[in-house]
């Protein structure tokens, strides 16, 4: 029989967050490129929360954008919500979030795929790898027919081998009841793949005109809104927004839960992936936080297209008619309809320790993976590692250097460097705390930390590298002027002090000394600073934050130097630990289970000691 | 306070009282400085490269030794860093002196190997080089480990789990409330914040206090008795701490009713443990077994194995023979009083150690046992006294960093600062404690966090 036979130069499995972003940086860098999905209506999807970034997620998006990703730029087209969090803490930590009209964001992304230039979009299931000599050579589909490629990009989220569940009832289908892929885990799994079982839930959608918002606080939005790509005008993005509304559910919400537990699939054993502990059911907090008498709950709008709303801070997976009586509970919700029933997902997905830090697999050249299916979580996380995938497919078969962003240079790297190092038992979310040079890693320097590398690769034009290289050297000029800017004691400054509860001058400061100080800021010191120049606020904000908080900059900044040192010992791919002798047993197993590329991924491996290293490092030398 | 530059007595502790401080890293002259005077108010940071400086080594006002200081800027010193080299002349109290001093003026002391593993990051050392330091390492690595851990004395390691245990949670507090702001508020938490950082600062005051008195860690040459049932372990051990030979001093063990008992013997300080096994069965493998024989026997720095000379060896006897191959021991052929059916020279054979005759009756053999321990302490075979010092400094070194750590909370809470950088110094004040107990931080504060706070949407 006959089959159709065609061939690209890169296949990307899966159309999500990860896969959009993987097909279009193989495409926007010269590639014929084509994506299959198993519905091209659910491109981009958000089959969760409906909002993009929140704390430490909003620093991945920056990163993603300065590198020239799309999910910036996408969700400041298609926002209805922003809101700059932790905004009273230190820079490190400022995050953006936006909520999103899902459907502007779904259809805005399957319009830039259509447009771009060597993508091909197609419907279909694929259903097996090709690889010859540990080499992949192309995928076959579920209804037979053969797209032979030099690189393939798995990004299939939570639909591999699918199960959706609320009480006794369970259907073999993706999210929002979309068709499930259940022929590639077989693949996989012939080719030596390991496979994990990974869970995820999601709350109930309610109908919007049966919700009482007056018995919620009203959540708005920024006043002054910051766009989350560097490439967006700042005034483009200041529009109308929706609020999003604050409630709580009580004791006797947690007593309708408590009571019927033993009908929840997860305590009843129906369910067997790992779920993660960050994103607990409201069952789960129930039981594990039974000394909280109230929980938040976010009612949170899906889109501007409907009334629907999400029940932020209640996914469960209880049955139908639990469900029911415990929403509604909750002020505002008593006479709420359940437009969608909340369900708890199963998935398969990989160990990504089978990856290097280029997502490319050790153990097939030319394969790739991001997102869920490498057992991250979140729409943010598979987006970054779309990206970077899409990216190193690309240098790949361009003959190029492929990328690897460290842990000091971006929260990518982090986020990469711990799925292919650490050993994950739940699906991984990107946390602030995960970033160890976290104030060198901030959303508002992204550019100036990776416009080059996106530059260099080719997703970055000329005129928005331009523009970094330009600011960066604005700010160092202003602040080298206002370290050396004098500051007298004159009645004008001591007034100012004074109007803005400063302790007074005993003798002449530098700008720099005042900027310093809690209460005063660059811009507040404008008055006592004549001939301070016209500079755009971007700069004017590094200026600032780079003064501020100099000292813990520095300090993070010499860690950094120490921990390039070992990033930059390569530990070569045929290196067999049966041979180092001095190695304790621990270190020699995990060293050949993880096989890792340098010897600071390798400090990083628990169970490998620093006396290890010091074997390793010598142990090198003398090869 | 995060600290890059080390420091290290970079010849052997001895006698001779010539001996080297070595300084390595980006702070070395600016530390050296704070500390060296000269006749004509030099510094060092302005001499040339490679050139040799006479002069004083101070304690704020106090004169610790007359030195001779040899200044190396980078790239042409054997770790590629900035390297600062002391010379004191002042004997070991001297030296030990200029050390504290480098330590408290902003260096660290190096762990085991940290010289040469500098020198192979900054691609300064050869083949021959890594090769020859390879050992050093090795063992250093391994002694290190065993020591700074297993001599920490019980209640101090229970004292520093709790101290990292609250600091813990006030870190995943604040991550927890970083990452969900929304959920978990910090409200008023500065003030609860600065009680439980002074409370704490007190608990590491109180443990330093211990260190200076060198209570911190057991010190002395962890020794073990081995013998088969009979060969006469305990009146051994009977002469040795008994009578005006040895200074006896016997505290209850951290486990269970293990003993010990501290000799000074041969110059040398011997920590004799399990006594009580010894003393309550006399016969450490028949009641303990083999396997606990052989644990006792791996932990051990020396062994002092006690061979009945009157009966012919037995299995016992092979099994013991095998568990010391490799490790420092000597050989006790006892019971030299009685008519002999083990012979000195087979025993040498067998074990490839020394062996001395004695009569643990008679109290015979005993001068030649002593002088056998003797020199091998000043050959450096039994070299703990260092090690111990070091492992001491290693201790305070991180007890202080986790000190100023938690001052530094204090200065950020004092100036207003965001509360992101409380859990930075925090983090800080973590990890070096748990560097004491030899504890890697990895995923503690996103378990604490997921274990106490209830985060996520």
């Amino acid at each position: 029989m006959s089959r159709l036979v065609r061939e690209y130069q890169v296949v990307v499995v899966g159309a999500g967050h990860a896969g959009c972003e993987a097909g279009l940086a193989c495409a926007r860098l010269g590639l014929n490129t084509i994506l299959f999905t198993v519905s091209v209506d659910s491109i981009a999807l958000m089959p969760c929360n409906p909002n993009i970034g929140g704390s430490s997620k909003g620093h991945l998006v920056r990163d993603l954008d300065a590198l020239g990703g799309e999910m910036g730029k996408n969700i400041d087209a298609t926002f209805i919500q922003s809101k700059m969090l932790n905004k009273s803490k230190g820079p490190a930590v400022h995050s953006l979030r936006a909520q999103a009209d899902k459907q502007a964001y779904s259809n805005r992304m399957r319009k830039m795929l259509e447009e771009t230039k060597n993508l091909t979009v197609k419907q279909g299931e694929v259903a097996k790898l090709l690889v010859e000599d540990g080499e992949i050579k192309g995928i076959v589909t579920y209804s037979g027919a053969t797209y032979l490629s030099q690189a393939v990009i798995l990004c299939t989220g939570t639909y591999l081998k699918a199960r959706c569940i609320y009480g006794d009832v369970s259907s073999n289908t993706g999210p929002n009841g979309l068709q499930a892929a259940n022929h590639l885990t077989d693949s996989l799994k012939e080719l030596g793949i390991e496979v994990l079982r990974f869970k995820t839930g999601t709350p109930a959608r309610m109908d919007g005109n049966t919700i009482d918002y007056e018995k919620m606080e009203r959540q708005v939005g920024d006043e002054r809104i910051r766009p989350f790509s560097f490439s967006t005008k700042v005034e483009e993005v200041q529009k109308e927004q929706v609020s999003c509304w604050l409630t709580y559910t009580n004791e006797k919400t947690h007593e309708i839960i408590r009571q019927n537990l033993d009908r929840s699939p997860l305590y009843s054993g129906m369910i067997e992936g790992t779920g993660p502990r960050y994103c607990p059911s409201i069952e789960d907090k129930v039981v594990r936080f039974s000394d909280k008498n109230r929980h938040q709950v976010f009612i949170e709008p899906e889109g501007l297209y409907t009334t629907e709303m999400y029940v932020g801070g209640m996914s469960s997976s209880l049955p139908e008619d639990v469900q029911f009586q415990m929403y509604r509970t909750v002020p505002g919700l008593e006479n709420a309809e359940i437009v969608r029933n909340a369900y708890a997902i199963e998935y398969d997905c990989i160990n990504p320790r089978q990856l290097n830090p280029t997502l490319e697999f050790k153990s097939i050249k030319g394969l790739f993976s991001a997102g869920q299916f490498n057992g991250s979580s979140g729409y943010e996380e598979a987006a970054a590692q779309g990206l970077i995938a899409g990216i190193n497919a690309s240098m790949k078969i361009l003959g190029k250097k492929m990328v690897t962003l460290d842990r000091s240079e971006s929260y990518i790297g982090v986020l990469i460097d711990d799925l292919v190092t650490k050993e994950n038992k739940e699906p991984y979310r990107m946390m602030t705390s995960r970033a160890e040079y976290r104030l060198l890693l901030r959303q508002d320097n992204a550019d100036l930390r990776l416009r080059e590398i996106g530059y260099e690769v080719g997703l970055v034009d000329e005129k928005d590298y331009a523009y970094v290289l330009w600011k960066k050297e604005k700010i160092q000029k202003e602040i080298l002027r206002v370290e050396k800017k004098n500051i007298g004691v004159s009645n004008e400054v001591q007034d100012f002090l004074r109007e803005n509860n400063s302790a007074l001058l005993k003798s002449g400061v530098t700008l720099a000394d005042l900027i310093r100080r809690p209460e005063l800021n660059y811009d507040m010191l404008k008055k006592l600073d004549e001939d301070r120049p016209e500079l755009p606020w971007d700069v004017t904000e590094q200026v600032n934050i780079h003064i501020k908080y100099e000292g813990y900059i520095n300090r993070q900044e010499r860690q950094v130097l120490q921990f390039k040192k070992l990033e930059e010992k390569i530990l070569p791919e045929d290196i067999n630990y049966e041979d180092v002798p001095n190695l304790r047993n621990e270190a020699r197993q995990k060293l050949n289970l993880y096989k890792p590329v340098s010897l600071g991924q390798a400090s990083r491996i628990s169970g490998v000691s620093p006396s290890d290293i010091s074997v390793l490092m010598i142990h090198l030398m003398a090869k | 306070m995060y600290k890059d530059t080390i420091a290290a007595i970079s010849t052997a502790v001895s006698a001779s009282g010539i001996g080297i401080i070595r300084l390595s890293g980006s702070q070395a002259l600016e530390i050296a400085d704070r500390i060296y005077r000269s006749k004509v108010n030099k510094k060092l940071q302005n001499v040339p490269t490679h050139t040799i400086h006479y002069g004083y080594i101070y304690d704020n006002d106090e004169v610790v030794d007359e030195v001779l200081v040899m200044v190396m800027r980078e790239p042409r010193t054997f770790t590629g860093e900035d390297t600062v080299e002391i010379d004191c002349h002042g004997g070991i109290y001297a030296m030990k002196k200029v050390l504290d001093t480098v330590l408290r003026n902003g260096a660290r002391i190096a762990e085991p190997g940290e010289f040469t593993k500098r020198a192979f990051l900054n691609g300064r050392l050869d083949l021959s080089q890594a090769e020859a330091v390879m050992d050093i390492i090795q063992s250093k690595n391994r002694y290190a480990l065993r020591n700074s851990i297993q001599q920490l004395k019980g209640s101090v390691k229970i004292r520093i789990e709790e101290i990292r245990k609250i600091i813990l949670h006030e870190i995943a507090y604040i991550e927890s409330a970083l990452d969900d702001p929304e959920h978990i508020s910090l409200d008023g938490y500065g003030e609860h914040l600065r009680e439980t950082v002074e409370e704490q600062q007190k608990g590491i005051q109180r443990l330093l206090s211990t260190v200076s008195n060198g209570k911190i860690i057991q010190e002395g040459i962890r020794t073990v008795i081995l013998g088969k049932p009979n060969a006469g372990k305990s009146s051994l051990l009977n002469v040795l701490v008994g009578e005006d030979r040895a200074i006896v001093t016997e505290i209850a063990g951290t486990t269970r009713d293990v003993l010990e008992e501290y000799i000074h013997f041969g110059g040398a300080a011997l920590k004799i443990v399990d006594t009580a096994g010894i003393r309550d069965t006399s016969d450490i493998v028949e009641s303990i077994g083999v396997d606990k024989a052989k644990e006792q026997a791996e932990r051990a720095d020396f062994i002092l194995y006690v061979v009945d000379g009157s009966v012919p060896l037995d299995e016992n006897d092979y099994h013991i023979i095998d568990m010391i191959q490799d490790r420092q021991a000597v050989v006790l052929l006892n019971k030299m009083d009685l008519p002999a059916k083990v012979q000195a020279k087979q025993l040498e054979g067998l074990t490839g150690k020394t062996v001395i005759s004695v009569s643990a009756r008679n109290e015979s053999g005993f001068d030649k046992l002593e002088s056998c321990i003797s020199s091998m302490f000043f050959q450096g075979k039994l070299d703990l006294p260092e090690d111990i010092y070091i492992t001491n400094l290693r201790h305070q070194g991180l007890l202080e960093d986790a000190l100023e750590s938690l001052r530094q909370v204090e200065v950020s809470l004092d100036a207003g600062m965001p509360e992101d950088f409380y859990s930075i110094d925090l983090m800080n004040a973590y990890e070096a404690l748990g560097s004491i107990l030899g504890e890697a931080v990895d995923e503690d504060v996103i378990h604490e966090i997921f274990e106490n706070f209830c985060v996520g949407k």
